[in-house]
């Protein structure tokens, strides 16, 4: 056990901060089981982990945010009793949390004096925060104009700001959760160049991540999480990309499925340098080309958070492409097409969305009712003025049976199914009207192995049926069991296109992190 | 921070915790009646006798009943949009106008055809009063609260300036509209029982009623059998997959708006088509706040809100037999009551439910979840 | 033309005692929204201000008393909206919509109790009222043209409570952004999470805003009932906490600005009373009932972002959770 490891090997100096079998808890969910983590004084401890492996909590806990159900937390070697961020703060634990704690309408003056004011008018502690501003910018390298708005800050800027906050009690624990996901590659640079300077001045960096380039790039150790567990403990210059990639992603036991081999016939669906910009103004989805043919998948694999869900989304008429050109069975969507999610499923596309509890189910709506959720026009809920309650009962009974859905209940609500029969609801529902073109998100995500290999023998079956088929999955063995052809994302491009036979796990590792086609095989 | 409550049994939020909250809220307007020094259980019998007991008590009852189901239903239907439609006393006032011009404008028509169009000139009147905050929240963000308030104010206003000038009846002080013709009247129940050779004590209870459980039948088509409905669900239980489902919407909280304010509009055909067969200033009277209390007690379930109509309708009539009965306690209690309900079962509906569930959890056996 | 100015002037001073209980109950206001709070409850706790003023006025004869104890139970009110709506996270629009029908009916209920008036309380006498303050030198100013007659008519002879609700104004302005208090007020409603971060309460800082507002709700109901005028009257407040609110989003949520909107809202309506019944060259005879809705409806056109965009503080209407 690495931890047993960490503790023999001793080092004279205690530990800075250091977690024992803490675990925690939302209602019937273990976010963190039995989370044991040692932090060196002066380090940059990397936690690596894909999104929803448990990290944001974990840190939360550590700073006070959230309170651990179980566990020990001891802050340079004492055992502490951490409630509230205030007491985070006053052990000298400062934290930059993934989305930033700013008030956008205060100037970065306003925003680093909130909690240490230093009196009841703020005339009075304003001289003294400005001047610990300029201090930290100095010492730290942290270029900031204090009286500027924060709403006019870009977001390496504002990540200052928060850097300076956390730091300005003099925190010797610096915590940052995924830092660099909403920073260009230079301020993300900016950002390593201004770590490694804490560190050499004696903070002990945390940096939460789930981009392997970082981990390899700054931290001294790390600690890999999945499903809310430290998986792996590793030295940085000690291990690789595609070893930390396994862990993280992980390996399941997975069935072998017969894999039939392909005969592709004509293109069904595919994207031309399709792109696509948010709200925000930030580039989510780059140059993006690909096509499916019927009797296909297209599996695509990526670290999670790499644009997986943009793509999908756009596809599916969900969010409006801003570049580029989609194509579904001869219908061209460009950026100013009108579409919904409305008209893209008329034009015979069906979806199963990553998040079956945020887009793929009504949680409040009986069983019945989410077997024709994106049906409910069609003659699925009756052909009359009035839904057809017969029929969308018959309906949801009958694809209970042929999926496999327990309890086999129509009036029952979605939320009290478990998770593999949630997903066998949304899966029912949209396979069973036969597909031309489907897109399919994280189809076993919280599924268990008896439905994982139940889904899997659907999605081929569909496949020989003539289906086109694009399959987003973070589990990797998801992706190379099923696949024929495999697109890797990173940072919202295409990485490359391989055919299922030319790749393994180690060169998709590398490719997810980023690396091209031609480096990764080499 | 407190431990996750297990979920409550559909039986006990339905019934249980309704009763809860109806039995706080009396138990706190008892202990003001004792403040003020009367017996809070004879009030509550005087209550009872004057809405059920006394002669024509039931009538009267089921009179105010017929207000409340139509507000009830106004508020619940916006409520399944996840919309908080404040606005129903605007639109039901606004409705009593469009069921008068209507009714002047087919005075000549026999009542065959005057009367639906007078109804249909309630409803519709209703309706755009609700459809403009509607249209605000989905297209502009306006916050719908905050309109649907500042619509009842502008209704108000519209419709004092209307009674007093436009419409004020000739020769008139007190404003209010002159007599719509005849052929608008919905018939008395006492007058259609008396036809059917049944004598019953009269009151004002009319045709409205029946009206009024037809409209409670059409919402629980209209919510849990059309596409609309489930489309208004839909966007209310979770927005994002309703736009996953190819919804549109901003069109479904268009027309959910537009649907409530029809129902707060229908409270015309009570007041006025029913009863006063005029319009008069003010004549909702705070009918429309009280459609909130009835909704939420109500669970926004067509049965729910019946019941919780019952209740206020009992609470009004009772209530006025409190003036009689007592020297100091008035029927300004049931204000107090509907404050108290309010209070219990919408602002503080999370707090008697984990406890509730934790007890409930405590005797009932863990139910196992299939897992697939 | 001395004629019509001298109207003019009547107006603004009418202009400023209609819109006294506005500014109060917009300060509320202001307080309680910056937090993050909704607060529909304005009209309730200016109502119960207005009856507890009274009442106690009238029984103890201290008009004093009948003040601090209208804050009491304005404050009161405050709290019961912030333990549903901050302690149990409810609704805060319900929570609102609940203590406004519950000022509605505890105040007859009670006054009926208490007096037997239906509703009403005693009339106080002149002198046991909030009496008007004459300034120093108001007979010598007398006697130069116009400046005389804008500082009796307008400066001089008000109320305390008048001169407090200027005042409120600027204290409001000072305490939201010049104190630590402030800061925090400013931050909770903006961003909850980053006051939570760095290691303050949110609920201590909503509750403080909501008894603050409770405060200056509790004055603006004195005034009404024992300034203004000699006795409760049922729902007396008419209305007047919502043109409250409605001057809160008009002035964007700033102090001055909230301040200026209660003075052109109580200038419409001093106008709309005096026009009543003037036929107008031109516009022929006033319709004074529909210009009382105008504030509703600029707030409307307001909120629908066709004047302006209004910036409401971004956490506003939603409890926090961790």
């Amino acid at each position: 056990m690495p931890f047993e490891e960490k503790i023999g090997s001793g080092a004279s100096a205690p530990l800075a901060l250091e977690l024992r079998g803490v675990s925690k808890s939302f209602g019937l969910i273990l976010a963190n089981r039995n989370i044991n983590l040692a932090i060196r004084p002066g380090t940059i401890h990397g936690i690596i982990g894909e999104n929803g492996a448990g990290k944001s909590t974990l840190m939360n806990i550590v700073y006070g945010m959230h309170t651990r159900d179980e566990g020990e937390i001891l802050v340079a070697g004492a055992s502490v009793d951490m409630r509230s961020s205030a007491d985070a703060i006053s052990h000298g634990i400062g934290m930059v949390h993934q989305h930033f704690m700013l008030v956008p309408t205060f100037t970065v003056l306003e925003n680093v004096m909130l909690g240490t004011e230093g009196g009841m008018l703020l005339r009075e502690g304003r001289q003294a925060a400005r001047a610990r501003i300029v201090e930290l910018s100095e010492q730290y390298n942290l270029v900031i104009n204090p009286d500027a708005l924060v709403r006019d800050l870009n977001v390496g800027q504002r990540q200052r700001v928060e850097i300076i906050k956390a730091l300005k009690g003099g925190a010797n624990i610096l915590i940052l959760d995924e830092p660099t996901g909403v920073l260009t590659p230079q301020e993300a640079e900016q950002l390593f160049e201004i770590l490694k300077v804490l560190r050499d001045q004696g903070v002990s960096v945390l940096l939460i991540t789930h981009k392997l380039a970082e981990i390899m790039d700054i931290t001294d150790a790390v600690d890999i999480m999945r499903q809310g567990e430290i998986v792996g403990h590793r030295k940085t210059s000690e291990t690789s990309p595609a070893e930390l990639a396994e862990l993280m992603v992980g390996r399941k036991v997975l069935l072998e499925v017969e894999r039939t081999a392909t005969s592709p016939s004509e293109v069904r669906f595919s994207a031309t340098n399709l792109g696509y910009t948010n709200s925000l103004g930030v580039v989510e989805l780059q140059d993006i080309n690909f096509e499916v043919r019927a009797g296909e998948i297209l599996g695509v694999a990526g670290v999670s958070g790499n644009g997986q869900t943009q793509l999908m989304e756009v596809l599916a008429g969900m969010r409006h492409l801003t570049a580029g050109s989609i194509n579904i069975l001869g219908t061209n969507v460009t950026s100013s097409t009108v579409t919904n999610p409305r008209i893209i499923r008329d034009l015979g596309l069906r979806h199963i969305p990553e998040d079956r509890h945020k887009h793929g189910l009504i949680l409040h709506f009986e069983a019945r009712e989410n077997m024709i959720l994106g049906l409910q026009d069609s003659d699925l809920a009756g052909s009359g003025f009035l839904m057809d309650q017969a029929a969308i009962e018959t309906n949801c009974r009958e694809k209970m049976q042929d999926y496999d859905v327990r309890p086999s209940e129509p009036s029952h609500f979605a939320k009290n199914f478990s998770g593999g029969n949630q997903q066998k609801i949304v899966i029912a529902r949209e396979f069973s009207a036969n597909p031309v073109v489907l897109l399919v998100g994280q189809p076993t995500r919280g599924v268990d192995v008896g439905a994982i290999e139940f889904i899997h023998k659907q999605l081929l079956e569909l496949k020989d049926a003539g289906c086109a088929i694009l399959l987003v999955s973070v589990e990797l063995d998801e992706i190379m069991s099923l696949s024929d052809r495999i697109m890797v994302l990173c940072d919202g491009k295409n990485v490359g296109i391989l055919p299922r036979e030319e790749v393994d796990r180690q060169t998709l590792g590398l490719m997810m992190a980023g690396q091209k086609r031609e480096e990764a095989l080499a | 921070m407190s431990k996750s409550a297990p979920p409550l049994p559909r039986w006990a939020d339905l019934f249980l915790l309704p009763l809860i909250n109806l039995s706080a809220a009396l138990f706190i307007c008892g202990l003001v009646v004792l403040a003020i020094g009367e017996n809070p259980i004879e009030a509550l019998g005087v209550m009872l006798k004057g809405a059920f007991v006394y002669s024509g008590g039931l009538g009267y009852t089921l009179y105010y009943t017929t207000n409340f189901i139509f507000t009830g239903l106004a508020v619940a239907t916006a409520f399944h949009a996840m919309l908080f439609n404040i606005g129903g006393e605007g639109q039901a006032y606004l409705g009593g106008l469009g069921a008068a011009l209507v009714a002047f404008a087919a005075g000549s028509l026999p009542g065959i055809i005057a009367l639906p169009l007078a109804i249909a000139g309630a409803a519709v009147a209703g309706a755009c009063w609700g459809v403009i905050p509607g249209y605000l929240q989905a297209k502009r963000g306006s916050h719908i609260v905050i309109t649907t308030i500042m619509f009842n104010f502008i209704a108000a206003s519209i419709m004092v300036w209307l009674l007093a000038g436009p419409m004020l009846e000739p020769n008139q002080q007190s404003p209010q509209s002159a007599p719509l013709p005849g052929s608008s009247h919905l018939p008395k129940i006492h007058e259609i029982l008396d036809l059917l050779g049944i004598q019953i004590t009269s009151s004002p209870l009319n045709a409205s009623f029946l009206l009024a459980i037809v409209a409670l039948c059409v919402f629980w088509v209209l919510i849990w059998r059309t596409r609309l409905g489930y489309a208004i669900r839909a966007v209310g239980q979770n927005p994002e997959a309703a736009h996953y489902a190819g919804i549109n919407v901003p069109r479904t909280i268009i027309i959910a708006m537009a649907i409530a304010g029809g129902f707060a509009g229908l409270l015309a055909t009570n007041e006025i088509l029913g009863i006063s067969h005029r319009v008069i200033l003010n004549y909702t009277a705070g009918y429309g706040f009280t459609g909130i209390a009835v909704a939420l007690m109500g669970r926004n379930h067509p049965i729910g809100i019946f019941l919780a109509a019952l209740l206020f309708g009992a609470l009004y009539q009772g209530g006025a037999e409190l003036d009689f009965e007592f020297q100091s306690i008035t029927r300004e209690m049931v204000l107090l009551i509907q404050g108290m309900i309010i209070l219990f079962s919408g602002a503080l509906a999370y707090m008697f439910n984990p406890p509730l569930a934790r007890f409930i959890a405590r005797f009932t056996a863990p139910k196992e979840v299939a897992r697939g | 033309m001395a004629d019509f100015l001298y109207q003019l002037l009547l107006t603004f001073d009418a202009t400023l005692r209609i819109a006294t209980p506005l500014i109060l109950c917009a300060m509320a206001g202001i307080f309680a929204e910056r937090s993050g709070v909704i607060d529909i409850s304005l009209e309730g706790k200016l109502l119960s201000g207005a009856f507890v003023a009274a009442a106690v006025a009238a029984l103890s004869g201290s008009v004093l008393l009948g003040l601090i104890c209208a804050i009491l139970a304005s404050v009161t009110m405050s709290l019961i909206h912030g333990f549903a709506c901050i302690t149990h996270k409810g609704n805060q629009v319900i929570s609102g919509v609940a203590i406004n029908i519950l000022a509605s009916g505890l105040t007859v209920v009670i006054g009926i109790a208490l007096f037997r008036r239906g509703g009403q309380t005693p009339t106080l006498p002149r002198d046991a009222r909030f009496k008007p303050i004459e300034w120093f030198g108001v007979e010598s100013f007398d006697t130069v043209p116009i400046i005389g007659a804008i500082y009796r008519q307008l400066v001089s002879g008000h109320n305390i409570l008048v001169y407090i609700a200027l005042l409120a104004v600027p204290l409001t302005a000072f305490i939201i952004f010049r104190t630590r208090f402030g800061l925090r007020l400013r931050a909770v409603g903006e961003v909850p999470e980053a006051v939570d971060s760095a290691g303050l309460s949110v609920t201590w800082l909503r509750y403080r805003a909501l008894i603050v507002g409770g405060v200056f709700c509790g004055i603006a109901g004195a005034y009404l009932s024992v300034a203004q005028g000699g006795n409760f009257v049922r729902e007396m407040s008419a209305g007047k906490g919502y043109i409250a609110l409605a001057a809160v989003i008009f002035g964007n949520w700033k102090p001055f600005a909230a301040f200026l909107a209660c003075l052109m809202f109580g200038f419409l309506e001093a106008a709309t009373s005096r026009l009543q019944g003037v036929d107008l060259p031109l516009i022929g005879e006033v319709p004074t009932q529909l210009m009382l809705a105008l504030p509703y409806v600029l707030t409307v056109l307001l909120l629908a972002g066709f004047i302006g965009k209004p910036s409401p503080p971004a956490a506003i209407g939603q409890p926090y959770h961790k």
